[in-house]
């Protein structure tokens, strides 16, 4: 009778085990999605895969555009301005009506990899999924757990404001064609495991070519243009080149350095302001240790156009305006900077030998001496030291100046800047 | 007589209103030396404040540009609000918000604790520009308020010697006519304001054009007490509710 009633526990069991493998089967191949692995749950929310979503988030700076600045995390609303107008960044908190609380995994993959809508809509490229296409299932996946765990704001999204012929979603299909290379990341097996993982998080969730790489006309980026540096598009900010030892190539500094500027803002060699430092406080100075100095790695090992370095310039120079730029230096600049242009690194950045003052595009220095700035507040440097402005003290012939004494003093090899170029920068949005 | 009250009002308000935009440039012989960048040990807190100095001074105390406020000996309190508040662009004046914005609260605190530390001496004052009648009803209502026109006078909130209050109430002495102008018609048009219940904005809306510069030019025209500490908190029952004393 014992026995009787084991192999009909033991019958069932067996019959128990199969059914929920079959039916763990048709789960699978419900939810499997073209080009991604299969996911046995749609929802694997285990404290460990929130945290490491909230993680990559940060890694993705999601935060930076979805928030509007003091208003409430991830409810979108912020204006991005765009030279088509303005895009609206929408809601992505977990509310079932405005945010993303109906979607489901493979929606939320579908959209980062292939810049898709929960309808199916095309995306405007202002979302990065140029770059978050080749971020793995398996990361989209958490990061998509961590987005459902955040408080639900019941913020309506504002539809775009974007000029005639721009506000028509069909062109997005001309663009995709010539901009978008839908995929994954794929290791590179000559490469370190640290590479690749730079690779990854540069290439992928840290979007970097979306200011790095040049903005044409139809705001693309040309893939063979890579990190070479541009424009950003209504910010009036350059950002260099990560290739060119001319701009903001890193080839020459070491991975300390690289690790410093990335993760801390300030370096030896130069510290982040405007939009770079915005990257440094709301994502890189959250990354481990070992996730920056992989990117270091790669970032370092980007190849050089192969350039010889410039001829010191200041030969070149009025000696008037030498004289000019000179005499407020030494005024005004010195205390910080100091004669020799080495500066008090990394509290007050050098100005000899830096690239960033010295690159073709004198913007960044311009608007440097115009408007001031703070490296951002990090963890590794939470008290920064910071620059005043000089707009309402130097007229624009005094900038131009004091700008080209510090692009071609020291041995520096930057051209001269008229005050013409000094004055269009009095313009710029500084918000 | 009138006409012209009412010219130098329109003129003040101009003045007021587009002086943030048009900060006039001043050639470089006549750089106020408070203006310019100066320290004395990296390490410290004198030095990391450097990115205020071309605008407030030094020390804090302002500097000829008579927009540029002094934020010397104002209350910790209220300096770290205004701070939290052009960081996070509940306040407008872009080259603060750009300035600030990636700077976390303890930092922004430490900012506000030197400033609020520091006790320099008054700029000559101005000679108010005003007539003589502005600038007794810039009197009265500074002393005494309007109680017509339910009115509290700005020294029932902002101290007998006008030097703030412990923890939110900002000190009035010391501040240009062209600031104290540009602040209250910021409150008047919604586009400044403090934690609810907004009182700034309650007294802004029961002041006429013409009370608004009387006020300022009033204001501008106090010299320095001898004490310019802020008065400790809640010394006097307020006349209305104020959420940055909370």
């Amino acid at each position: 009778m014992a026995l009787m009633r084991r192999s009909v526990y033991l019958a069932l069991l067996v019959a128990l085990v199969i059914a929920a493998a079959l039916a763990a089967f048709w789960w699978a191949n419900q939810h499997r999605v073209p080009g991604g692995k299969s996911t046995l749950f749609a929802r694997d929310t285990t404290s460990a895969v929130i945290a490491k979503g909230e993680y990559l988030a940060r890694a993705g700076d999601c935060i930076a555009c979805h928030t509007q600045p003091g208003s409430r995390e991830f409810a979108g609303g912020r204006a991005m301005e765009t030279p088509f107008g303005s895009l609206f960044v929408p809601n992505i908190t977990p509310d079932e009506e405005h945010g993303i609380g109906r979607w489901t995994t493979d929606e939320f993959y579908r959209m980062m990899h292939t810049g898709r809508g929960r309808d199916g809509t095309l995306l405007y490229p202002a979302m990065p999924f140029a770059s978050y296409t080749k971020i793995t299932r398996e990361d989209s996946d958490a990061i998509f757990s961590y987005l459902l765990s955040v408080p639900p704001i019941a913020q309506p999204n504002r539809p775009h404001e974007l000029r005639f012929p721009f506000n028509n979603r069909e062109l997005l299909i001309g663009w995709r064609a010539l901009y978008f290379k839908e995929g994954e990341y794929v290791p590179q097996t000559r490469q370190t495991a640290d590479w690749n993982r730079g690779a990854y998080l540069v290439q992928g969730l840290g979007h970097c070519a979306m200011c790095h790489t040049a903005i044409n006309a139809l705001g693309g980026s040309s893939e063979s243009k890579a990190f070479e540096g541009g424009m950003i598009p209504n910010q009036n900010w350059y950002a260099p080149s990560l290739t060119s030892n001319r701009e903001a190539g890193l080839g020459e500094w070491s991975i300390d350095e690289i690790v410093n500027l990335l993760q801390g803002g300030v370096s030896h060699r130069g510290t982040v302001y405007g939009p770079m430092a915005e990257v440094v406080y709301n994502s890189l100075q959250y990354l481990s240790d070992e996730d920056v100095r992989a990117m270091a790695v790669y970032l370092k090992a980007l190849p050089s156009p192969g350039e010889k370095p410039l001829p010191p310039t200041a030969q070149v120079v009025k000696p008037a305006v030498m004289e000019l730029g000179r005499k407020i230096y030494s005024q005004q600049c010195v205390v910080c900077h100091k004669d020799d242009g080495k500066g008090y690194p990394p509290d007050y950045p050098p100005l000899a030998n830096n690239q960033s003052i010295e690159m073709a595009t004198p913007v960044n220095p311009i608007r440097m001496v115009l408007n001031g700035g703070y490296p951002p507040g990090t963890k590794r440097n939470p008290r920064p030291h910071g620059m005043p402005p000089f707009a309402h003290l130097l007229n624009d012939e005094e900038i131009a100046a004091v700008v080209t004494y510090i692009r071609v003093a020291w041995g520096n090899s930057g051209a001269p800047v008229t005050p013409e170029q000094a004055n269009q920068m009095r313009s710029a949005n500084i918000e | 007589m009138r006409n012209q009250v009412q010219y130098v009002v329109i003129l003040a308000l101009a003045v007021a209103m587009t002086s943030e935009l048009l900060t006039p440039v001043i050639a470089a012989q006549s750089i106020d030396p408070a203006a310019i960048p100066n320290f004395s040990r990296v390490d410290s807190m004198q030095a990391r404040a450097q990115g205020c100095v071309t605008c407030h001074g030094q020390e804090g105390q302002g500097t000829g540009n008579g927009y540029f406020p002094r934020i010397a000996g104002k209350p910790a309190g209220y300096l770290f609000n205004q701070l939290r508040a052009f960081r996070d662009g509940r306040r407008h004046y872009a080259p603060m918000n750009y300035l600030v914005a990636y700077l976390p609260d303890a930092y922004l605190q430490e900012i506000a604790d030197h400033f609020s530390q520091l006790r320099p001496s008054f700029a000559a004052f101005e000679a108010p520009v005003v007539p003589a009648p502005a600038l007794e009803r810039g009197r009265a209502l500074v002393t005494a308020g309007d109680s017509a026109r339910q009115i509290p006078a700005c020294v029932s909130c902002h101290g007998l010697r006008l030097t703030g209050m412990e923890p939110g109430i900002p000190g009035l002495v010391g501040l240009r006519p062209a600031y104290i102008t540009a602040q209250l018609t910021r409150w008047k048009t919604g586009d400044r304001r403090a934690a609810a219940p907004d009182c700034m904005h309650r007294i802004v809306n029961r002041l006429s054009d013409a009370d608004m510069v009387a006020v300022s030019a009033w204001l501008g025209y106090l010299p320095a007490p001898q004490n310019l500490s802020p008065d400790t908190r809640n010394t006097v029952r307020m006349p209305l509710a104020c959420g940055s004393q909370g």
